[in-house]
């Protein structure tokens, strides 16, 4: 007895019934903070309560952020996951979605996608003393992190924070830098480039790599966290090398074009990895893996 | 499920095609249009062409479209509207593919369903039906034995047709959705020939082996023979498009601030843009990189990743290229060197 | 042939060129362009009626241009494409040697850009008898006639710009579809996508195409796009009395004035 049209579309149906992956969050933005010339904050907060509610991510994951009728782009989460309700993100105006972006106004409509990505395996830093290092814009993916281990403070040893940027106008988060700093549990250390200083500026004066070999901070039983532009990272290893650290206790987040953040776009592929699912967060170990082409 | 055989007369293809007609499914087939054989829906079975090696552009288009609506929007006073499309209204059968298009199904769907599902391409996967038929005659561009293929090959069809001496079909009912077809037109399908299936296939030399070439492949990574090899590409995207494994993809959005639509639609890694970020850094700024990249990633880390090798060996890349780049001596070069 | 390739074999000898540029075998009976950069491999070239290819559109490669001085094997299209590239600033006299090829297998060695517009000089029409019989044609089809027999040809395109690659003349280094700040020309290969993308192509070409046919014989779907930019040719010569590829210090008609230019399409 052949099957019936219907019965055949219903088993089909069935087979199929999947979300539409591409289908972002409708998300209002609440906050706008402006960060540095060109550097925007936005907070933003999910229309649905209950998806609001439901969603969680881990330290390190990224997003698509759509501007309906421009396109999306890819940041990371920039708050911490211990923080529920609203989600941040933090992007210097560059091309056509993130000036999209920065035209937005409080209370515009926009997408989002996500969780996407790797985490940064916090768990297995249990009683390690951790070291962030990181420059310019690169810090927002590393504050959602810095500000989830401080939510849970007591499971780590000691925190010391080291950030630099050009000068004083384009460091980032600066409210939470001053946070940062009175607080007694972490040791805040923040530079500018030499001639980027203001008469007021009370920190360090000097690229991020020969500060943090002035620091010289222990490496034993030590994890670092490095976010910052190649050039910095390619000079930031061997001094962290040369202090003793190992590459498989040395982190980063690399960044790539990307369009689905799914693995299947095929723009993040480098080697057989995916820098949006075999990342964004990488050891040094596994850096030295990958082919150079990101 | 065990592979059924059956006959399937000569004069019984086109009644099979109308029975499928009738059963509400649309039937896509090589059709010859100007100078080119290429898939487009039939009526009958008078429109179908059997007369060529290999169509220009593949069928992938039914599974995974040119461009495709993602979602629509609409801006509304306080929030805005996610509009999706229904699926496709109807089953397709993709009627006269060769055995090597059925089997490049396979690292479509590797990419397309691993981790998170594609649903756009898994609604048309499972609304699709393929009955291909073997070949009778291959190129020198063919190479389908080198990668893991066969001209006779079951692998990805629901029922592979072969052609035998008299013009019969000896019909093979490879899965349970062969079975519904068959079952639409089951006083056609008669007991099974006599005549062995491969006295009526093409000879197909194999050429490389795929899996030493993959073991290969990472230790060439620096090697000067992407240069050499990639000086006369152009960089255009003909050997991606009509590649039915080739499933790189950009997303556009088209529309404005009130309403629009979300698309995706084909890419090719090489294009000079393909990896260029916004602030004019590109990891793969040559040519020779992105020629690299296509070979690596094909034969290479696919394999690695999703166990499943990125060609089929049809040999379409080579015939379309407009510099005669041969992937299949360039492979060779590779894989002996 | 041997002509051509002794004269290479000689030119790499005697370091006058890091590579020559012709046409070698390739598959099932093609041609393909090959890059010699050894004496000994000049045995390669070969020259019959199967070299249509323009190969002038390596020139602007930078990864070509890296191996130093270039002979390049000229079919006749190609010689012009060098006349329109030197118009253009794109190339130099002397920067290049340019080693054509006639029609009945002699060599020529073009020692500067005045001996190549001599040769252009004296050969023939822009367009062939044939070429204009479809021209022809179309221009006698009513305009929904000829709309939708684009509109049928272009439905084919998936934007894959073999057209575009194969151009000699299409060398910008972001073309206006990588623009999206804004996005002039839509991406997919949609109806309104693949009709923008090839008017804009033919009018970035009109008074620069000097009909070589590569962009219809690179695409693989075979899709007649010479006749766009074949119309452009004529249409330009008819009304700005200019011809491309004739010499290598000519205006862009379409954005040079000149008080007697025609004005009988105004008012």
């Amino acid at each position: 007895m052949s099957e019936t049209k219907e019965k055949r579309e219903a088993k089909d149906a069935a087979m199929a019934e999947e979300s539409n992956i591409y289908r972002p969050y409708l998300m209002r933005l609440e906050k706008i903070t402006d960060e540095a010339p060109g550097v925007k904050t936005f907070r933003l907060k999910f229309f649905d309560e209950d998806e609001g509610k439901n969603f969680t991510f881990k330290a390190g994951q990224f997003g698509e952020y759509s501007v309906f009728g421009e396109g999306e782009t890819t940041f990371c989460i920039a708050s911490s996951p211990t923080r529920t309700g609203y989600i941040e993100c933090t992007f210097r105006q560059m091309g056509r979605v993130t000036t999209a972006l920065a035209n937005l106004e409080e209370g515009s409509v926009m997408g989002f996608r996500g969780p996407y990505g790797n985490t940064f395996p916090i768990d297995e830093w249990r009683g390690k003393n951790l070291l962030f290092i990181a420059g310019g814009i690169a810090l927002p993916p590393m504050r959602c992190l810095i500000w989830n281990c401080l939510d849970l403070r007591d499971r780590f040893n000691d925190i010391t924070i080291l950030y630099g940027a050009t000068n004083v106008a384009n460091l980032v988060y600066k409210y939470e830098l001053e946070e940062w700093a009175k607080r007694p549990d972490v040791k805040l250390v923040t530079t500018v480039d030499p001639g980027g200083e203001t008469p007021e500026w009370k920190g360090q004066i000097g690229m991020v790599p020969p500060v943090l070999e002035k620091m010289a901070p222990a490496s034993a039983d030590t994890v670092a966290i490095v976010c910052g532009p190649p050039i910095m990272i390619k000079f930031t290893f061997p001094v962290l090398s040369k202090l003793g650290f190992t590459p498989e206790n040395v982190f980063t987040t690399l960044e790539n074009r990307m369009k689905c953040g799914v693995g299947k776009c095929g723009r993040c592929n480098v080697g057989k990895y995916f820098v949006c699912k075999d990342g964004p967060v990488f050891t040094f170990a596994q850096l030295k893996d990958l082919p150079p082409e990101y | 499920m065990t592979i059924e055989k059956r006959t399937l007369k000569k004069e019984a293809v086109g009644e099979f095609i109308n029975r499928l007609r009738a059963g509400q499914w649309q039937v896509v087939a090589p059709k010859k249009k100007d100078k080119q054989v290429t898939f487009g829906e039939i009526s009958g079975a008078e429109d179908i062409c059997q007369d060529y090696v290999q169509t220009t552009q593949s069928a992938k288009g039914v599974l995974f479209p040119r461009v495709e609506e993602l979602f629509r929007y609409q801006m509304q006073e306080n929030g805005a509207q996610i509009l999706e499309r229904e699926g496709p209204p109807q089953g397709t059968v993709i009627f006269g593919l060769r055995p090597c298009d059925a089997a490049a199904v396979a690292p479509l769907a590797a990419v397309f369903t691993w981790d998170y599902p594609d649903a756009p391409f898994k609604k048309r996967l499972a609304q699709t039906a393929i009955v291909a038929i073997s070949c009778h005659q291959a190129d020198e561009y063919c190479f389908c034995t080198s990668v893991g293929g066969s001209p006779g090959d079951t692998r990805g069809s629901d029922i592979l047709l072969t052609r035998l001496s008299g013009g019969d079909y000896l019909a093979e009912i490879v899965t349970e959705k062969g079975k519904r077809l068959v079952e639409l037109a089951a006083d056609l399908f008669t007991v099974a020939p006599k005549e062995e299936k491969e006295k009526n296939l093409a000879r197909v030399e194999k050429r490389f082996d795929a899996k030493k070439l993959a073991e290969k492949l990472p230790g060439f990574f620096d090697s000067p023979v992407w240069i050499e090899q990639s000086l006369r590409c152009l960089g255009c995207g003909a050997c991606a498009y009509v590649c039915p494994a080739c499933v790189c993809f950009d997303i556009q959005d088209e529309g404005n601030e009130k309403r629009g639509r979300r698309l995706r639609c084909w890419d090719s890694c090489g294009f000079s843009q393909f990896t260029l970020h916004t602030s004019g850094h590109n990891p793969r700024s040559v040519q020779s990189q992105r020629w690299r990249q296509r070979l690596m990633h094909k034969f290479s880390y696919q394999p690695d990743r999703l166990d499943v090798v990125g060609c089929v060996g049809c040999g379409r890349c080579s015939r379309a290229c407009p510099v005669d780049m041969n992937l299949l001596e360039h492979l060779i070069q590779i894989a002996e060197g | 042939m041997d002509a051509l390739r002794n004269k290479a074999r000689e030119l790499l000898e005697n370091k006058l060129a890091q590579v020559v540029i012709g046409y070698g075998e390739g598959s099932l009976g093609r041609v393909r362009p090959v890059f010699v950069k050894e004496p000994a491999a000049a045995v390669k070239l070969v020259y019959d009626g199967r070299c249509l290819q323009n190969l002038a559109t390596y020139l602007l490669k930078p990864e070509v241009k890296k191996m130093g001085k270039i002979a390049l094997v000229a079919k006749p299209a190609a010689l012009k494409t060098v006349l329109q590239l030197a118009a253009e600033n794109q190339i130099v006299n002397g920067e290049i040697i340019v080693l054509g090829v006639t029609a009945d297998g002699k060599l020529i060695d073009f020692p500067d850009f005045k001996a190549i517009e001599a040769h252009v000089a004296a050969s023939g029409p822009d367009l062939s008898p044939e070429e204009l019989a479809v021209l022809d044609r179309l221009s006698h089809m009513s305009v929904e006639e000829r709309w939708a027999y684009w509109q049928e040809q272009l439905s084919r395109c998936f934007k894959c710009y073999a057209c575009r690659a194969a151009c000699p003349l299409c060398y910008c280094t972001r073309c206006t579809v990588e623009c999206n700040q804004p996005q002039w020309i839509p991406v997919p290969a949609h109806d309104l996508g693949n009709l923008e993308w090839h008017v804009m192509r033919a009018m970035h070409l009109a008074g620069r195409c000097v009909n070589c046919g590569d962009c219809g014989r690179a695409c693989p779907l075979d899709i007649p796009l010479n006749l766009l930019t074949q119309m452009l040719v004529k249409g330009v010569g008819e009304h700005f009395g200019q011809r491309a590829g004739i010499s290598a210090t000519l205006d862009h008609a379409l954005s040079t004035f000149k008080p007697n230019d025609k004005e009988n399409f105004i008012g």
